[in-house]
């Protein structure tokens, strides 16, 4: 085993352990699992959205396509930011309802405010094709680091599967508890390894990031403006990327289910205004990337750019540590991933369907159950295809990202019902498909599941507005 | 009252936004270079650090604002 190797899985075991051990004594249910006990304060919430930015599409996927693209990348400082303003105005009121109507779960609340099992279910659906893609994105950046930090020694697959079954240990074991406690650990480790790497390697290279940036302008001068190198991503397709990716950004489930852990809706708000400070190491992971185009230029695979440069550069414990911060990066968001999906899966569609009572135990056994299952999958798609990591994200920002409408009318529009959101969701969802799959991502200048939401958003408006004030409609119970 | 400290706030936390989303078409070049950042990263990187004021502006706003109907008196 060669030393970043052994670093590596040393990393990784501590974390996983400190995830085991991090549930504590309280009696495990699906509130415990799920949220905590809705007892967190702003340092934990923080961890845990934390936990949800810095993954390994940050860490990899950033720099790959700085490496690879140039500007286009800078779409990724800003939507978290986009994100951050939004939640600013929407969690709090979602964390209200949540508290008032006892919401553990995203489906959760668009049953509660809509009062539509089909709703639901599509919600479900969507949520879970959106996770998938997101899921494979950490996987295969883990499998990705283990192999270069090794040199080939282990291949990806074994280490993909080998570190993914720690993952869902921890998980299956103590929930988000445990996550919150691995997400520290990774926090402090992908901090320092991208502080280091991030001042160090343009220095080692080219005296310092100034003169790194110099050399780029002079040897690649259109590197550093849209569309960098691509043909396809000009300033058309970063607007509309970051407006989808903004908006998108706590649609996810276990986004969305992070305001339900929080203590109060001011936590929330507090959060959110120190949130957009969290991004800045990002830059970091930019210059890493550029400095590998210079140094290191004409990888096979950019998303290996920043691993690459550093085990040339550094001594090998040093590499393993970079290494393994990495892997946890991977597992946390991971391990977000499978709760957020599995909970819903098992509490808004199985439940459901079952006729008979379902009870807390059985629910905590099925939603185990299926976060293994949507684990399988992940792991099988994973091992059968490759895409680059921000890609992969963004597939699943198009889907995720077509249930905003719905969420924001849910809680700022009383008199929205189910009549008014569902057909722009179908249209939306429905467009997306279409262009992905006959090639048409980037239409007209813009982003596919932007077109998508676009139409969602025109539609479920025009439903709203064509409805009016009709008398006898139902007054739902919207937020306060 | 209230209300307009409720659209005041959100007029203000909307600004950041409006900078890095309809900003974009009009910083998209190197020049001028500042503190050898190429200018659309500083564009970006400076909307990105400044959000936190301007979150931070909304949040005193609307404190005691329009989504507190619960009778908590926002300090």
């Amino acid at each position: 085993m060669t030393t970043p190797l052994l670093v590596i899985v040393a990393f990784v075991v501590v974390s996983a352990a400190v995830g085991v051990v991090g549930r504590g004594r309280s009696e495990m249910n699906v509130e415990q699992w799920s949220v905590g006990g809705r007892r967190f304060g702003v340092i934990l919430v923080w961890l845990l959205t934390a936990g949800e930015i810095y993954t390994t599409f940050t860490f990899l996927g950033a720099s790959g396509w700085a490496y690879s693209r140039g500007a286009p990348a800078f779409y990724i400082l800003a939507y978290g930011t986009i994100g951050y303003i939004i939640s600013f105005f929407l969690l709090p009121p979602v964390w209200r309802m949540a508290k008032r109507l006892g919401l553990h779960t995203q489906p959760d609340f668009f049953l509660a405010r809509y009062d539509s099992p089909a709703l639901t279910a599509l919600a479900v659906l969507i949520a879970v094709v959106s996770i998938v893609p997101y899921l494979q994105l950490q996987l295969a950046g883990l499998g990705m680091i283990v192999e270069i930090a090794s040199a080939g020694a282990l291949s990806s697959t074994v280490a993909i599967i080998v570190a993914f079954a720690a993952t869902c240990l921890f998980v299956y074991t103590s929930g988000i508890k445990g996550i919150a406690w691995v997400a520290i650990i990774k926090d402090l480790a992908m901090m320092v390894a991208v502080a280091v790497i991030g001042f160090g390697l343009p220095t080692m290279y080219f005296g310092g990031i100034g003169k790194m940036l110099g050399e780029l302008m002079r040897r690649h001068p259109s590197h550093l403006t849209f569309p960098g190198t691509t043909p396809s991503m000009g300033v058309g397709w970063v607007i509309s990327t970051i407006l989808l990716t903004g908006v998108g950004f706590y649609c996810w489930p276990h986004t969305f289910a992070s305001a339900f852990s929080a203590k109060d809706d001011r936590t929330l708000r507090r959060n959110a205004v120190i949130m957009p400070l969290y991004q800045l190491p990002t830059v970091l992971v930019f210059f890493v990337g550029f400095t590998a185009l210079l140094v290191l230029p004409g990888l096979k695979n950019p998303d290996g750019a920043l691993l690459s440069l550093v085990t040339r550069s550094y001594p090998g414990w040093f590499a393993g540590f970079v290494g393994g911060a990495g892997a946890v990066t991977a597992m946390v968001p991971a391990a977000m991933l499978l709760l957020g999906g599995s909970t819903l899966v098992a509490k808004n569609l199985y439940r459901p369907m079952r006729r008979r009572a379902v009870s807390e135990r059985h629910l905590m056994r099925a939603s185990r159950a299926f976060m293994l299952l949507i684990a399988a999958l992940a792991l099988a798609l994973t091992l059968s295809s490759r895409t680059d990591l921000v890609k992969l994200l963004i597939f699943g920002y198009d889907g995720i990202a077509q249930l905003f409408p719905a969420i924001v009318l849910g809680v700022f529009v009383p008199r929205a019902t189910v009549r008014h959101v569902m057909p722009g969701l179908v249209a939306g969802v429905t467009a997306v498909i279409a262009l992905i799959w006959s090639n048409h991502d980037t239409f007209l200048g813009m982003n596919a599941g932007f077109v998508g939401l676009a139409l969602n958003a025109a539609v479920t408006m025009v439903a709203i507005g064509a409805a009016g004030a009709p008398a006898g409609e139902r007054r739902s119970d919207a937020a306060a | 009252m209230t209300a307009r400290r409720g659209a005041v706030s959100l007029a203000v936390a909307l600004v950041p936004a409006l900078a890095l989303v309809a900003g974009l078409p009009f910083v998209n070049r190197v020049e001028p270079v500042v503190l050898g950042l190429p200018f659309l990263l500083t564009w970006i990187l400076g909307w990105v650090l400044v959000t936190p004021l301007f979150l931070a502006v909304a949040y005193l706003l609307g404190d005691a604002g329009p989504d507190r109907p619960g009778g908590e008196v926002g300090r």
